[in-house]
C-alpha cells in the first residue's frame, strides 16, 4: 500500500455475476472481482447467474493475466445435513487458487481454516460482525485477513473500528442498499418459503408478481404480500420487503418503513473512507448487466485514480445509475439516518 | 406395571422480554413469573436497544433474586447488535458468576472457554457451527427460528454427541430481522438518537399492515418480528423425538403464566395437540398462529396437526 496525501490507495472490488461481467469489470479496471458458484452456497443464487467450477477457472486466468484478484463468495448458512455443497466449494476454491473466499457462517469458515490454511479468509458482510470484539473472535478463531463492514457504521465510527482490529477493512461504496442487517434476516422466508441465508436468494423473481388494473395502477407482490402500489408514470421498483410501503397507527399515510427504493453512493465519502484505514472498496451489482458494471467500475477507477493523484473527483455521472435516480449516503455520514 | 419412561418430557424457558415495557410492568411481570408460571430457566436482560438497558437496570437485581429464589435458572442475554460504545459495555457488563446467552459473536470475547449459552441470533445452521460453539464452551444452544425440522433433527444428534442441549422456540413473534435503523423512532418522524422512547407505547410491537390493510409485521425498534405468533404446540412430541428438552416461550403482554400452564401441561402428555392448540386459540391474540418454518414452509404458514 502506498501512501499518498495522507490515502492509502485502496482496492477497487467489483462485481461480476458471469464471465463476461468478470472480464468487463477487469477490463473497466478493477484491482479485484468477487463471484459465486451457480447454487445456494453464495447470497446471489439468481438464475442465469454466477460461475461453473470450468468458468470460475478459465476466469481466474483471465484476471491474473491482468493482474486482478478474484473472491469467490462463499457467504450463505449451509443448513445441517447439507454442508457438503458447501465443503465442496471451499474445496474448489483452494484447488483453483482462487485470492480469497469470502464467508459468512462459523462452520464454514472453520472448516476452510483447518482444511486449507493457506487459503485466504474474508469475513463476509452476512456474518454482521459490527463491533471489534466480534472481528476480533473471527480473526483468532480462523484467521480471517480482511472484514467487509455491515452497512450501518459511519465513518468516524469506522476509523475507530480500524484502530482496534487486527485485519483489513472493506466497505461498500455504491450499489442496492439492504435495509437489515445482512445475514439476519428471514423476512424473505417469511413470506416466500426460500431462505435469504440458507438459499442465497432474497425476495425470489419467481414469488414476485406484478398487476396492472384498469387504471394502470400498478401493485407490487412477494408472494401473497403487497409490496408496493404506484401510479401510472411512476416508476416501479422490484418488490423487496425492506423497501415496501406500508401503514402503521403512527402514521396517516402510506409510507416507507424501513426505507425508500434508493441506492447507496459514498462518492463524496471516498477521501474520508481512504483516510478512516479502508482497504478495499466494494461495488454491489452481481445481478447487473455488463453495461452498467463497466459504467460503474470505470467512474470509480477514475475516480480513486483522481484522489491518488491529488485531482478533483467528477461524482455527476455515478448519480445516473443509482437506483430510480435516488441515492443516499446511508449510515456513514452521520448518525441522524439511524 | 407402569414402567419407568426414561426420556424426560423437557423443560419450558422464558425468552428474555423483546418490549420496552415500563419498568414497573416488566418488574411485575417477572415477580409473577417467579411465583406462578412452570418454567425451568428465565432469560434476563435487555437485547434490543442499549438506550433502555437503563430502564430496567434498577429492577434487575431484585428481579433476578426473586427468580432465583423460587427456583428458576437465570441467564442474562446479550444485545443482538452491537456497535456503539454503549453497546459494547453493555455486552461487556455481564458477571462473571452469571451464566450468559451470546446474541451477537461480539460476547464470544467475553465468554470463551467458559460455559455459556447461545441465542436464536447466533446463526446455528449446521453441525460443524455447533462443534466450534461447543468447542469455545457453549452448553446450550437456541436454534434461529427458520430452521426446518429436518436441519433441527440432525442438529439434535450431534448436540447430544457434544452434551449440548438444544433449545427451540415454541410461541410467540418470530423474530426476522435486525437493522441499524430504529423503524419505531422513524414511523414517529425520529432518529434512534432522538426516539423519545416512543417503543414505549406498543407493548408487543407496533403493527405494519400491507396497502390492502392486511396485518403483516411488527416492529420493535431495530428488530422486524412476524405479525403472527408462533404456534408449535402441535410439534412438540416430534421435538421430544428428535431429543429437544428445552421449548422457549417469547414473552407478549398476554397472560404467560397461562402460556407456560398450556405448554406444559402439554409437554407432560395431560393435553393433547389438538386441545393445547384449542386452549390457546382461547387466550383470543390479536394475530392468528403460524407454524410454516418448521415444515419447510413459508414462515407464515399455518399447517393444522394431523387429527389421530
Amino acid at each position: 500500500m502506498t501512501e499518498t496525501s495522507g490515502y492509502q490507495r485502496p482496492e477497487l472490488v467489483c462485481p461480476a455475476g458471469t464471465p463476461a461481467g468478470l472480464r468487463t469489470a477487469v477490463d473497466a479496471g478493477a484491482d479485484a472481482v468477487y463471484c459465486g458458484l451457480q447454487n445456494e452456497t453464495n447470497a446471489r443464487n439468481f438464475p442465469g447467474l454466477n460461475f461453473t467450477p470450468a468458468e470460475l477457472e478459465q476466469s481466474l486466468a483471465y484476471a491474473h493475466a491482468r493482474g486482478a484478484n478474484v473472491l469467490l463468495a462463499v457467504n450463505t448458512f449451509p443448513p445441517a445435513g447439507r454442508f457438503e455443497l458447501w465443503r465442496e466449494a471451499i474445496d474448489l476454491a483452494a484447488r483453483l487458487g482462487v485470492d480469497a473466499v469470502i464467508v459468512a457462517d462459523i462452520g464454514v469458515a472453520d472448516y476452510a481454516a483447518q482444511t486449507h490454511p493457506e487459503l485466504r479468509l474474508h469475513l463476509s458482510v452476512q456474518a454482521g460482525a459490527s463491533s471489534p470484539e466480534a472481528i476480533r473472535y473471527y480473526c483468532r478463531e480462523f484467521g480471517v485477513k480482511r472484514v467487509v463492514l455491515p452497512r450501518m457504521l459511519t465513518v468516524a465510527e469506522i476509523a475507530a473500528l480500524h484502530r482496534q482490529i487486527p485485519c483489513e477493512i472493506e466497505a461498500f461504496i455504491f450499489g442496492n442498499i439492504g435495509m437489515m442487517a445482512e445475514g439476519r434476516c428471514s423476512l424473505t422466508n417469511y413470506v416466500t418459503g426460500v431462505s435469504t441465508n440458507m438459499d442465497g436468494v432474497c425476495s425470489p423473481a419467481a414469488s414476485v408478481h406484478y398487476e396492472q388494473d384498469a387504471r394502470h395502477t400498478l401493485t407490487t407482490r412477494l408472494g401473497p404480500v403487497v409490496i408496493d402500489r404506484f401510479i401510472c408514470g411512476e416508476s416501479a421498483g422490484y418488490p423487496t420487503i425492506c423497501k415496501g410501503r406500508y401503514l402503521c397507527s403512527a402514521k396517516k399515510d402510506a409510507y416507507y418503513a424501513f426505507e425508500e427504493p434508493v441506492s447507496l453512493n459514498l462518492t463524496a465519502l471516498l477521501p474520508d473512507l481512504m483516510r478512516a484505514g479502508v482497504t478495499a472498496l466494494k461495488i454491489e451489482g452481481r445481478q447487473r448487466s455488463r453495461a452498467y458494471v463497466k459504467d460503474v467500475v470505470s467512474a470509480f477507477r477514475v475516480a480513486v485514480d483522481d484522489l491518488m493523484a491529488g485531482r478533483d473527483v467528477p461524482l455527476a455521472g455515478l448519480l445516473a445509475l443509482t437506483e430510480g435516480r435516488r441515492e443516499t449516503e446511508g449510515t456513514f455520514r452521520s448518525k441522524r439516518w439511524r | 406395571m407402569a414402567i419407568a419412561q426414561t426420556a424426560p418430557a423437557g423443560d419450558v424457558t422464558l425468552g428474555p422480554v423483546l418490549f420496552n415495557w415500563t419498568p414497573e410492568a416488566w418488574r411485575d411481570f417477572y415477580f409473577r413469573i417467579a411465583d406462578e408460571a412452570p418454567v425451568e430457566t428465565v432469560y434476563l436482560g435487555e437485547i434490543i436497544c442499549s438506550k433502555r438497558a437503563p430502564l430496567f437496570a434498577p429492577h434487575l437485581e431484585v428481579v433476578a433474586t426473586r427468580l432465583a429464589t423460587a427456583g428458576k435458572t437465570v441467564v442474562f442475554s446479550t444485545l443482538t447488535e452491537v456497535m456503539s460504545k454503549l453497546d459494547r459495555k453493555l455486552v461487556e457488563s455481564l458477571s462473571d458468576g452469571d451464566m450468559v446467552e451470546a446474541n451477537d459473536a461480539s460476547a464470544f470475547s467475553f465468554l470463551h472457554g467458559r460455559p455459556h449459552h447461545i441465542g436464536p441470533f447466533i446463526n446455528v445452521y449446521n453441525e460443524r457451527t455447533l462443534v466450534v460453539l461447543a468447542r469455545g464452551g457453549a452448553c446450550n444452544v437456541c436454534l434461529p427460528v427458520e430452521l426446518p425440522a429436518t436441519a433441527i433433527r440432525t442438529l439434535a444428534a450431534e448436540a447430544q454427541k457434544l452434551n449440548v442441549t438444544l433449545e427451540v422456540q415454541v410461541f410467540g413473534r418470530l423474530p426476522l430481522a435486525l437493522s441499524a435503523r430504529c423503524y419505531h423512532a422513524r414511523a414517529h418522524g425520529r432518529t434512534k438518537d432522538s426516539c423519545q422512547f416512543v417503543c414505549e407505547n406498543d407493548p408487543d410491537g407496533l403493527v405494519l399492515r400491507t396497502l390492502e390493510n392486511k396485518p403483516f409485521l411488527t416492529v420493535n425498534g431495530i428488530q422486524t418480528l412476524s405479525f403472527e405468533y408462533l404456534d408449535l404446540s402441535g410439534d412438540l412430541a416430534t421435538l421430544q423425538d428428535m431429543g429437544i428438552r428445552r421449548f422457549r416461550l417469547s414473552p407478549h403482554s398476554c397472560d404467560m403464566v397461562a402460556v407456560a400452564t398450556i405448554f406444559r401441561d402439554a409437554l407432560d402428555g395431560r393435553v393433547d395437540a389438538q386441545d393445547t392448540h384449542a386452549r390457546l386459540e382461547a387466550l383470543k391474540l390479536e394475530a392468528p398462529f403460524v407454524n410454516g418454518f418448521f415444515h419447510g414452509k413459508a414462515g407464515k404458514h399455518w399447517q393444522a396437526a394431523a387429527r389421530h
